[in-house]
């Protein structure tokens, strides 16, 4: 029987469902190319993983920013790269018929439709404070999934939605002619990030060096298409310290 | 050392101040009372090292505060200060972060073209490898009813520094 051990990649919760098969490709194409035996592990929500991750069961993971602290500071987690172009962005919405034309119109009590997503609902929440609604203040109608927030606006038992953006480009043309974004953000910082592991650290190196080879060659390119990616850009651990530093001042109350 | 505003840079009638300046001396400040609006969605970013200086600014921070990034980039941070704001609020911004905490609060910058914003303002010690190795400031869209109590704040805050607020109101 193989002592090898067996590595397992997770993926951030909210990775838009159109690229689920993608990231079981991914661990394919991990194992071959840095020639180790992973497991791909898909988590329903952020706190399944969360547990996964304090239980010292994840070894690389496409991490969502809100968790980068925990994962880097608490975990000793290393970055390694982020997708080229891809930033996490939040569009509040409403449904398109709504009297709600500006975010000035919302009042105390208005029912917010949002999945469990920390950094979309943390940028969210960032752009109704600019209309003094906070937490307190607003009726949480918390869903599984983009499309259920969608359904909530439309169904008429929420006012206003948070969404990740890229899942809003998903949608069908049905379902977006009848949505009406009020506002989405435009900070370009945010952005998820893959990290590895203490345990992974003897292969960091070849990672790296494989990733960015990929769109150099057919097979990592036809990853990188079946994840919806360009490529990645390596990153420095600066560069997430900083991100997490943002992010920290995002979460200050 | 802070070049002095210019007439010819600014748009509007102005109100002139000299103003000192921690390690900088003395600036020649030209202030309108124009305001430029927060956009919406937008957060202003920028690091500097532990005595204030620049070290990285986002677009939205040149694009909000009329200058370029090659002259924000190792300009100090106090570029932005504008006349309206009591010195008592910076006195608690760099006490709480040079103690390695947290600082909030509502900030009204000066721009290049003498204008004015306002902005929420979170600013966070960098500590890497239990050292403060410089700060992280990020900004963002205020309400205005957080704005007004603002201003009535510093108000007073001037009265205690005997200066007058002298920009708008509201």
């Amino acid at each position: 029987m193989s002592t090898e051990p067996i590595f397992q990649l997770t993926v951030s919760p909210d990775f838009t469902p159109a690229h689920i098969s993608g990231w079981y490709i991914f661990n394919t194409w991990l194992q071959r190319n840095l020639n180790v035996r992973a497991h791909c592990e898909l988590y329903d929500d952020f706190e399944s993983q969360r547990q996964a991750i304090r239980d010292d069961r994840v070894d690389l993971i496409y991490a969502n920013p809100f968790d980068a602290a925990m994962l880097v500071r608490e975990k000793n987690f290393t970055a390694i790269a982020k997708a080229i172009g891809v930033t996490d962005e939040c569009v509040i919405a409403v449904a398109a018929e709504s009297s709600i034309q500006h975010l000035e119109d919302l009042k105390p009590g208005a029912r917010l439709a949002k999945t469990d997503d920390p950094d979309i609902n943390l940028i969210g929440m960032i752009m109704l404070e600019s209309v003094d609604l906070n937490d307190d203040s607003v009726e949480p109608v918390v869903v599984d999934s983009y499309v259920l927030v969608a359904k909530a606006l439309l169904r008429g038992t929420a006012d206003i939605g948070f969404f990740l953006k890229d899942s809003c480009d998903e949608f069908s043309g049905a379902i977006r002619k009848q949505l009406r974004p009020l506002v989405h953000s435009q900070i370009g910082d945010i952005q998820h990030i893959l990290l590895a592991s203490p345990r992974l650290v003897a292969h960091s190196a070849s990672l790296r060096h494989a990733l960015a080879e990929m769109p150099n060659n057919p097979q990592g390119n036809s990853v990188l298409e079946s994840l919806g990616f360009m490529g990645w850009q390596l990153l420095e651990q600066e560069d997430t310290e900083f991100m997490i530093d943002m992010i920290d001042t995002l979460k200050a109350k | 050392m802070l070049e002095p505003m210019h007439a010819n840079q600014v748009v509007g009638k102005y109100r002139q101040y000299d103003q000192h300046l921690y390690k900088q001396g003395f600036r020649h400040l030209l202030v309108t009372d124009i305001e430029v609006p927060y956009p919406d969605g937008k957060l202003i970013v920028s690091r500097t090292d532990t005595q204030g200086i620049i070290t990285h600014c986002n677009q939205s921070f040149v694009d909000m505060s009329g200058y370029t990034e090659a002259e924000l980039i190792g300009a100090p941070h106090s570029i932005l200060r504008h006349p309206d704001m009591p010195t008592l609020a910076f006195k608690g911004l760099w006490d709480e972060v040079e103690a390695g905490k947290i600082w909030h609060g509502y900030v009204k910058n000066l721009r290049k073209d003498g204008a004015f914003y306002w902005v929420y303002a979170t600013v966070i010690p960098n500590v890497r490898e239990g050292v403060v190795v410089g700060y992280t400031s990020v900004r963002r869209k205020p309400s205005r009813a957080k704005i007004a109590a603002a201003i009535a704040l510093y108000q007073t805050l001037k009265l205690k520094e005997g200066n007058h607020w002298e920009g708008p109101t509201q």
